[in-house]
């Protein structure tokens, strides 16, 4: 259907498995399946040289499409609550142990480009020290890794230790 | 299945939208549709405008069956809707 290289793809398709691995994620157990999305990257590199979404609207603005360049700025989130990314590339542990089945979920990404600007971190404003951190800290308790975001890491990109071991270090946005 | 109008709002790279048309054909509808991320410019900007009034969200699939907007690889309601 395309004319992507079958070696590039196999190659391509060796490196996000690598760098998953590395990172505490997972790809798609259905390994058909990830490979159509990563020729769909490929695709998508050679069309606009970048990474976009497969299973989104990319405007071909680098800058418009930040975003939603793979791995997306909503995948953790989606992980988290879905158990996969909006192609599912990306799965949680549960779904590459195949105890639970990805599908397709509910788009996060605001269709209007002012709504997702908002979604950006704000600097904390001169004087408020960190109190005004548009996310909070999460510190893994093994390794001392730190991440800014919602919620803390699934798996501990540094040292693997499972998300439990993560202790919230600072608070920030609407850290409740 | 064939008094059924069905039309598919899709992105030639999006997995999604290929399960949707496998099953679109898989269960022998006649079906239309546009891959949005082919078009260039203002057919471009009509498609995902027209889109836009069926689904906000401007999220890949969205189908039209008969009118009812089905947003995302909804297997089992594509299939209660085609059946019924």
């Amino acid at each position: 259907m395309t004319d992507i290289d079958k070696s590039r793809l196999a190659g391509f398709y060796r490196q996000l498995q690598r760098q998953a691995q590395d990172g505490g994620y997972f790809l798609n157990p259905d390994s058909g399946f990830a490979m159509e999305l990563a020729e769909s990257l490929l695709i998508n590199q050679n069309r606009y040289g970048y990474q976009a979404c497969p299973c989104r609207l990319a405007d071909g603005e680098r800058e418009l499409d930040q975003d939603i360049i793979c791995p997306c700025d909503y995948r953790d989130e989606d992980l988290g609550e879905y158990g996969a990314c909006y192609c599912a590339l990306y799965v949680s542990k549960e779904v590459a142990e195949r105890k639970k089945q990805a599908g397709s979920i509910p788009e996060r990404r605001p269709p209007d480009p002012a709504d997702r600007a908002k979604r950006k971190p704000v600097p904390s404003a001169p004087g408020t020290g960190l109190s005004g951190l548009a996310y909070p800290v999460w510190r893994c308790r093994v390794c001392g890794y730190l991440a800014a975001r919602d919620t803390p890491p699934g798996v501990c990109p540094v040292c693997h230790a499972e998300k439990d071991r993560f202790e919230l270090f600072m608070p920030g946005g609407n850290t409740r | 299945m064939a008094d059924k109008k069905v039309f598919l709002y899709a992105l030639s790279t999006c997995i999604w939208c290929r399960r949707t048309k496998e099953l679109l054909t898989a269960l022998g509808v006649d079906y239309d549709f546009v891959f949005v991320d082919t078009l260039q410019g203002a057919e471009k900007e009509k498609a995902v405008a027209e889109m836009a009034r069926h689904n906000p969200s401007r999220s890949f699939p969205t189908v039209l069956i008969n009118g009812t907007v089905i947003v995302g690889f909804q297997e089992a309601r594509i299939r209660e809707l085609l059946q019924k």
